[in-house]
């Protein structure tokens, strides 16, 4: 793991960059979801401890911060692995064979989605739709999208990103 | 210099466009050839992404799909000077595929560099913003009006009046909020609007803070869509500087600023008072109406919420003018609708067509059936919560009124085929447990409608009192469609109904068990 997930960083750093980010969106409230989207990109996840951070620099309850956290599929409460594999799950993949897709998956990595790789390389999620649906079945690595996807290339996928 | 166009698009990019624009240059470089290479939006021949084009004289000669191997040979072949190769396609405007369609709202898409705005503007861009700068607000709503728009995010409301609806009421502050959460699946023309053409929804929305009297709008991206969202970001940026947003646009006395904000991955986020309150900063869920958004919509105040290409019809409506646009059309759904062809097809894309095209002419004329080459079984169009239809369906014309009679719904043109390798029972499941997935969870019928719709169609495939399952089955799917609050419990019953009633046969296979999960 690179030195900014150090779990030193989780303690100290993370509480600070929540405040930082809110000053960034003037401590409005409306913005919290972007808020909580450069948190997630620049910390990884969204620390239990920047919650009551957020809620006072917006000057709202921490369980409305806690809600929206929690609401949005997008949001991580703890680190992800160095890379994050997002497949899609939605019917025009399904009609690609991305049910075999993702259960080759399940098994290359040996993760169900949500979990990490032991190594603490990979994060598998499911998303539903990449909006790639005529080059199904359809995944998104980090931020780049691939599509025409088969077990194997998904095996060569995971071997590139090992390396 | 000769100039490459390498689609930019995200379906381009996720079938290796960038490898072969990093290989073009390369090889370009060795050779010592001049080139340039523009990285466009894509035309939206999916299938034959990525789709290379090379300027002639005679006019861009495409080759596809092009593979980063392939780009060698091609150089030999003197593709640069449109000399023939294997994956020569011919001049891009003459293939059957484009040129069958009507392309009003796509017309630019692919052509021009998305973030040039020398290219918008050079071709056509601005002209309806610039007509709607001299026109009194309610005469831009007059010319929507006229135009019979209707919503295109699937409700198909009309759009004009939901603009007058705005115009009319009276606020110190009010907004526009562009819906481009576009999460169904087997639809991706929002996703080429902003990637390819992002001006186009800068100029509709900005036409219609004029129309309405609005000076602030937000545009609502799905965190899925990072292409969509850098590509609007730039767009705005560069639209700001140029005085095409901003205060006092081209000088005139209105204003308009403009601001990207990310969802993060919830479905109901695209009904549209869940996305205000997920603009708002809040969990999406869903507000009873009325009030109206157009009264009282993002915090409280007058709101335009239309979907991306709703918006992006505007500009070629102020340009040519509703009667044009209304030209194109059957019945009460007038002008074009860019479908997407999805799924297991041979030639899946974005085909813009005038409302009244056949199913059957979509998926076979132009899709060339299906991917696998199998026969075709079902095909769901407008999303997961749209009808799924037998191929004895596919006569069925493109319209809102003739699919809502046949119990199905044209949403936001996906169209997903389905080969005969598909389990409908599965389908009709997947259909109640990605409602529970999504269900924001404010109304019983659909938070806790979904889960039990779930476990009965697992005790009617596990053969456990069928029948009667079946029966409790229907009884369910009406009280959600009777109870929901929104769209999301209210539609969840149509694929999972009309996979009950064209394909009872996958009801009723010897018993299988789902494994627990």
């Amino acid at each position: 793991m690179s030195g900014k997930h150090t779990l030193i960083d989780v303690r100290v750093t993370k509480p600070d960059a929540a405040s930082v980010i809110a000053s960034r969106y003037d401590n409005k409230p409306d913005a919290l979801l972007e808020i909580l989207h450069d948190l997630q990109h620049e910390v990884g996840y969204v620390p239990e401890a920047s919650l009551p951070v957020l809620a006072k620099a917006l000057n709202i309850s921490r369980a409305e911060v806690h809600g929206v956290v929690s609401f949005y599929h997008e949001f991580r409460r703890k680190p992800a692995g160095r890379h994050v594999i997002k497949v899609c799950r939605a019917e025009a993949c399904q009609s690609m064979q991305g049910n075999e897709l993702a259960d080759a998956a399940h098994k290359s990595l040996k993760v169900k989605f949500g979990e990490t790789t032991s190594d603490g390389a990979i994060t598998l999620e499911a998303v539903y739709c990449l909006g790639l649906c005529a080059t199904s079945p359809a995944l998104l690595v980090d931020e780049r999208p691939m599509g025409r996807m088969t077990p194997q290339k998904f095996e060569t996928l995971v071997k590139e990103l090992a390396s | 210099m000769i100039r490459i166009y390498v689609p930019k698009d995200s379906a381009a990019r996720a079938v290796g466009a960038d490898a072969v624009a990093d290989a073009i240059v390369a090889e370009a470089a060795a050779r010592k050839i001049e080139v340039k290479i523009i990285r466009n939006g894509s035309r939206g021949l999916l299938w034959l992404e990525p789709l290379v084009e090379v300027e002639t004289p005679k006019g861009r000669v495409a080759f596809g799909p092009v593979e980063a191997s392939d780009v060698k040979s091609l150089f030999e072949s003197r593709f640069h000077e449109g000399g023939k190769h294997r994956l020569s396609l011919g001049l891009t405007e003459e293939l059957s595929y484009l040129k069958n369609q009507e392309r009003l709202t796509f017309a630019r898409c692919g052509i021009t560099d998305p973030l040039s705005l020398d290219d918008y503007i050079s071709h056509g861009g601005f002209a309806g913003l610039k007509k709607a700068l001299t026109m009194a607000g309610g005469d831009i709503v007059a010319e929507v009006t006229a135009s019979g728009l209707r919503g295109r995010g699937g409700a198909g409301f009309p759009t004009g009046i939901k603009w007058k609806t705005v115009h009319d009421a009276k606020a110190e502050q009010k907004y526009v909020c562009c819906n481009a959460d576009e999460g169904d699946s087997g639809t991706f023309a929002d996703r080429m609007v902003m990637e390819g053409d992002p001006f186009m929804l800068v100029e509709g929305m900005a036409i219609a803070g004029i129309a309405g009297g609005a000076t602030k709008g937000f545009i609502y991206i799905r965190s899925e869509y990072p292409d969509a969202i850098r590509a609007m970001k730039d767009a705005i940026r560069i639209a700001t500087s140029a005085k095409w947003l901003g205060q006092n646009i081209q000088g005139s006395a209105h204003s308009f600023s403009l601001e990207v904000r990310r969802g993060a991955g919830a479905y109901i986020c695209g009904e549209e008072t869940a996305m205000l309150d997920s603009l708002e900063g809040k969990r999406g869920m869903v507000r009873p109406k009325p009030p109206i958004p157009a009264l009282e919509g993002l915090f409280g105040k007058p709101t335009i919420i239309n979907n991306v290409l709703s918006f992006a019809a505007v500009p070629y409506i102020l340009a040519e003018g509703g009667e044009v646009y209304k030209n194109y059309g059957m019945g009460r759904s007038r002008g074009t609708l860019p479908f997407q062809l999805a799924g297991n097809i041979k030639q899946g894309g974005l085909v813009e067509k005038a409302f009244g095209i056949t199913l059957g002419q979509l998926i076979n004329d132009f899709g060339g059936g299906t991917a696998t080459g199998k026969p075709l079984r079902a095909v769901q169009v407008g999303g997961p919560l749209g009808s799924y239809l037998p191929a004895s369906q596919l006569n069925l014309e493109m319209d809102y009124e003739t699919f809502a009679a046949n119990g199905a719904m044209v949403g936001h043109g996906g169209v997903v085929v389905f080969d005969d390798s598909v389990d409908m029972a599965a389908q009709a499941r997947f259909a109640m447990e990605f409602c529970a997935i999504e269900s924001c969870g404010k109304c019983t019928p659909c938070r806790i409608g979904s889960t039990r719709g779930v476990e009965v169609i697992d005790r009617i495939v596990a053969g456990v009192e069928r029948d009667k399952n079946l029966v409790l089955l229907d009884d369910l799917c009406q009280t959600m469609i009777d109870g929901s609050l929104c769209a999301m419990g209210g539609l969840t019953p149509m694929p999972v109904q009309s996979a009950v009633k064209y394909f009872p046969e996958d009801f009723d296979r010897p018993a299988k068990m789902f494994a627990a999960e």
